[in-house]
């Protein structure tokens, strides 16, 4: 890291404000780099080398787009890696550097701190690194058109994990052998005296009564997976007939997407965060009289709202503030909830100061999900005028349908469960004894894009090598898309 | 510097060239997507490939948004209802860029590798055009500065004391007055004029105007780019050529036979009257489907073309569209006669695709 020296002096200095707070980072490099630099990181997700990739290009076509013609412009990029890597843009005025600094130290800390990054690779880096170096080289030995088909098609699939597998063990090491043998299930006889058994026992119903139970057992032995399985990758690594650099090249999509799963998780939290502490440490220690007019500027385009879309930056530094207010007055517990006056409530003060405290808390426990869930209060609702919107029919228009408190909660809530994506499970791996894949889409209210369904199905054949099904809902009926490497077809289940 | 990102940037390029190349051609072979917007803007969509996945969708899922409005307030259109339909090619997300149409044409000359046009031999001639920019107290009264004459009054009034703020009549005497002044500012100029001519004969159908309309758009786009003051004039033809209006060039649907010759002449004498070609850069497109009436017809117009349009013109370019009923021989006649011609240029256009490869070939010599 070579920082010019002003900007070294207040890199120094910002450490220390930051420090003072009771921020905990890992140590972070700084690289100044130029426009197109950036850009072509910001392309590769903020890492200097990954594997070589047309949507990367694709990417960067568009940055660069809208950089030249004005449209946008990047002014902060990290990531989570020990030690952090951040850039600073060349250009940027010095007050605009120090604002990312300290922008960036936050981050940094989340990444740190956060209870959902604590299962991340920190030397992603290098690991990165090696995934380019294992891609290149099966480019090499089989050709840039077919290893890129397949990472498509891994792209294609790359949102079907668990991401709260690293945390949790949802099947034993050792399968349970001796438990396995399920015990029959054929129901008890009715009580008779021995000259009536054949007339209330039917021999024939007992047996078909066996038969079935049997026929049960077998099933559910033979059954594959035994419970269904959510994170479809590491399915398709273990079982799926691929060749051994498919299978790499599904682990190395599967592992980056792992990596980047805890990022979706707390978007609001982070930028909020981030934002929440640039803006602390500028406006009370680091800003210069003549700097501030700039700084404002360029804070107020960071949270600023536009109709229709949240701004995560915006919805998480003012709900860490609020947070922050309310355990500074203690507006929180049983006495506080059961106030039902108005006037007694908003004046509510009782001078604990646990604020920071308790947003240091916060940012260590919470993602975003539980974040709203917890502290997205009916008066922080109406105070930002948070409102549900939804789609008209009749003139084509998206609506303010909702401002009522509960109404909008869920909906972001909706919005947030796992990240905005579809649960999709592996059900049967055998199905209909065929060796077929059967999936499961657990439906929430939300169909699947159909379109977007068809083409990942037929992605999903091509490692699969077998027909593929999955089970879904659409305008509320339940439905089963099957592709068999020749056709669509739509069906609906039997029961 | 080589980027490592370079290799992905034209992997891509590439693949929307290939895989995508009608969709990213799309604006150049349908005219009515560039149409000029509102001030000379046009959209220009950037292309993506989309990456399919399992993603919830429809239109159903509505959100959460933040700021002003009642409940019922509509905050943003939705889609064009009928997009994303079952099984429809793989989709792509379009980003919508709103560029002029200078960008729009450096675009073309990046994309097309156009090479810029060298005007010929008319650096001499400037233009002289006269700016109001300044005030001065002497100047003719039709162009006294009634403002700022009052406001020099005032000022004068006020520093001699004779201003009176209950009675604020200010008389402006003759020292006061004020005029606009002007400055005249020589700019060097390069005049340019494109004759188009097609054949409206009963053989050029919907689909061969239409060839020849987006062709035209985009042959104007870039001749506007390259010269301040360009004219067009539209010439349609069957077995007698007239000079007509834009709309009507493009909207006739004449029958009958086909002289070309009288188009060429019609041309020529247009050129006599008003184009002076020591003064204007004059570029002459033809289209037609190649069937012309007799041979003794095209004897006349090749001798037309080679001693009064082609010594005269910057460029003869003729496009000739296929058509079903056209026995396309004109092109192959132009060709065995006058290919020592470096001026002429000819192109044959099959379908809406042909028209890339048209332009490339008309606009790709920079003359």
């Amino acid at each position: 890291m070579n920082l010019p020296i002003e900007l070294e002096r207040e890199r120094k200095s910002i450490i220390a404000y930051a420090k003072s707070y009771g921020l905990d980072f890992y140590d972070t490099v700084f690289e100044i780099v130029e426009f197109d630099q950036l850009n072509e990181i910001a392309s590769y997700g903020g890492f200097p080398t990954r594997y070589p990739h047309w949507r990367y290009g694709m990417e960067y076509d568009e940055l660069a787009k809208g950089y030249e013609y004005g449209l946008q412009k990047i002014y902060e990029l990290v990531i989570n890696n020990d030690p952090c890597y951040a850039y600073l843009m060349k250009s940027n005025k010095l007050v605009d550097q120090k604002l990312v600094m300290a922008h960036v130290y936050a981050h940094c800390d989340f990444f740190k701190n956060n209870l959902w990054f604590s299962k991340t690779n920190r030397k992603m880096m290098d690991q990165m690194a090696n995934h380019a170096i294992r891609v290149r080289r099966y480019i090499e030995k089989y050709g840039s058109e077919v290893v890129e088909d397949f990472i498509e098609v891994c792209l294609s699939i790359e949102n079907l994990i668990d991401p709260h597998l690293p945390f949790i063990k949802r099947t034993p090491d050792e399968p349970d052998l001796a438990g396995s043998e399920v015990e029959k299930t054929v129901p008890a006889k009715f009580k008779s005296k021995p000259y009536m058994d054949a007339f209330i026992n039917p021999k024939e119903i007992r047996e078909e009564q066996k038969r079935v139970a049997d026929q049960k057992v077998k099933e559910d032995k033979q059954r594959f997976p035994q419970q269904p399985e959510r994170d479809v990758l590491a399915f398709l690594i273990a079982h799926a007939p691929l060749e051994k650099w498919q299978r790499d090249i599904l682990s190395i999509i599967r592992v980056e997407a792992y990596y980047f799963a805890p990022q979706g998780q707390t978007k609001i939290m982070n930028e909020g965060w981030a934002t929440f502490w640039h803006s602390k440490i500028m406006t009370e220690k680091a800003l210069t009289d003549a700097e501030v007019i700039d700084y404002a500027d360029h804070h107020s385009g960071t949270v600023a709202t536009s109709v229709g879309r949240l701004n995560p930056y915006k919805l998480g530094v003012e709900l860490f503030r609020d947070i922050e207010a309310r355990w500074n007055k203690g507006k929180f517990g049983k006495e506080y909830e059961e106030c039902s006056d108005w006037q007694t409530r908003r004046n509510w003060d009782k001078k604990l100061g646990l604020g920071l405290k308790k947003v240091f808390e916060v940012r260590q426990m919470y993602n975003d999900l539980m974040f709203i869930d917890a502290f997205l209060t009916p008066e922080f609702c109406a105070e930002q005028k948070l409102f549900a919107f939804e789609y008209r029919e009749r003139n084509n228009y998206y609506e303010i349908s909702d401002r009522e408190y509960k109404v909008v909660k869920e909906k972001l809530l909706f919005s947030l469960t796992n990240m905005g994506q579809p649960f999709i499970f592996v059900q049967d791996a055998n199905y209909s004894n065929r060796g077929e894949l059967y999936l499961l889409h657990k439906h929430e209210g939300i169909d699947l894009d159909q379109s977007d369904a068809h083409d990942t199905l037929a992605n999903i054949y091509n490692v699969w090598n077998r027909p593929v099904h999955i089970e879904t809902v659409v305008d509320e009926t339940e439905i089963i898309f099957s592709f068999d490497g020749k056709e669509f077809r739509e069906t609906t289940p039997v029961e | 510097m080589v980027k490592r990102i370079d290799r992905d940037v034209s992997r891509f390029r590439q693949i929307v060239r290939g895989r995508v190349k009608k969709d990213l051609k799309k604006y150049i072979t349908r005219g009515e997507m560039i149409g000029k917007k509102g001030k000379d803007f046009v959209s220009i969509p950037i292309s993506q490939i989309h990456i399919p996945r399992f993603r919830l969708g429809g239109k159903k899922m509505g959100g959460v948004g933040q700021g002003d409005g009642e409940v019922g307030t509509p905050i943003a259109q939705g889609d064009q209802p009928g997009t994303g339909s079952a099984g429809e090619a793989p989709g792509r997300h379009i980003l919508e860029v709103d560029i002029s149409l200078d960008e729009l044409a450096a675009m073309l000359s990046e994309e097309l590798e156009l090479p810029n046009i060298e005007p010929r031999g008319k650096k001499n001639i400037t233009s002289r055009k006269d700016k109001y920019t300044g005030i001065s107290d002497t100047g003719p009264e039709s162009l006294r500065h009634f403002k700022r004459t009052f406001k020099q009054a005032l000022r004068r009034q006020v520093i001699t004391q004779n201003y009176d703020l209950k009675n604020p009549v200010i008389v402006p005497i003759r020292e006061d007055r004020r005029y606009r002044t002007w400055k005249t500012t020589t700019k060097p100029e390069s005049n340019a004029v494109i004759i188009y001519m097609m054949d409206v004969s009963g053989s050029m159908g919907d689909e061969q105007k239409e060839i020849v309309r987006t062709e035209s758009f985009w042959i104007d786009t870039w001749l506007h780019y390259q010269y301040d003051n360009l004219e067009t004039r539209y010439i349609i033809h069957d077995a007698v050529a007239r000079e007509v209006d834009q709309n009507t060039f493009f909207h006739t649907r004449e029958s009958g036979g086909t002289i070309i010759s009288s188009a060429y002449k019609l041309a020529s004498s247009m050129i006599d009257a008003h184009f002076d070609p020591s003064e204007w850069n004059i570029y002459l497109f033809h289209f037609s489907d190649g069937d012309n009436w007799g041979e003794i017809d095209t004897d006349e117009c090749i001798a037309i073309l080679r001693d009064k349009l082609l010594p005269r013109a910057n460029l003869f370019c003729y496009g000739q569209v296929e058509s079903p009923y056209g026995s396309g021989q004109f092109i192959r006649e132009l060709e065995d006669y006058l290919k020592e011609e470096e001026k002429l240029i000819l192109s044959e256009i099959r379908d809406k695709d042909g028209i890339y490869a048209s332009i490339k070939s008309f606009l790709g010599k920079g003359k």
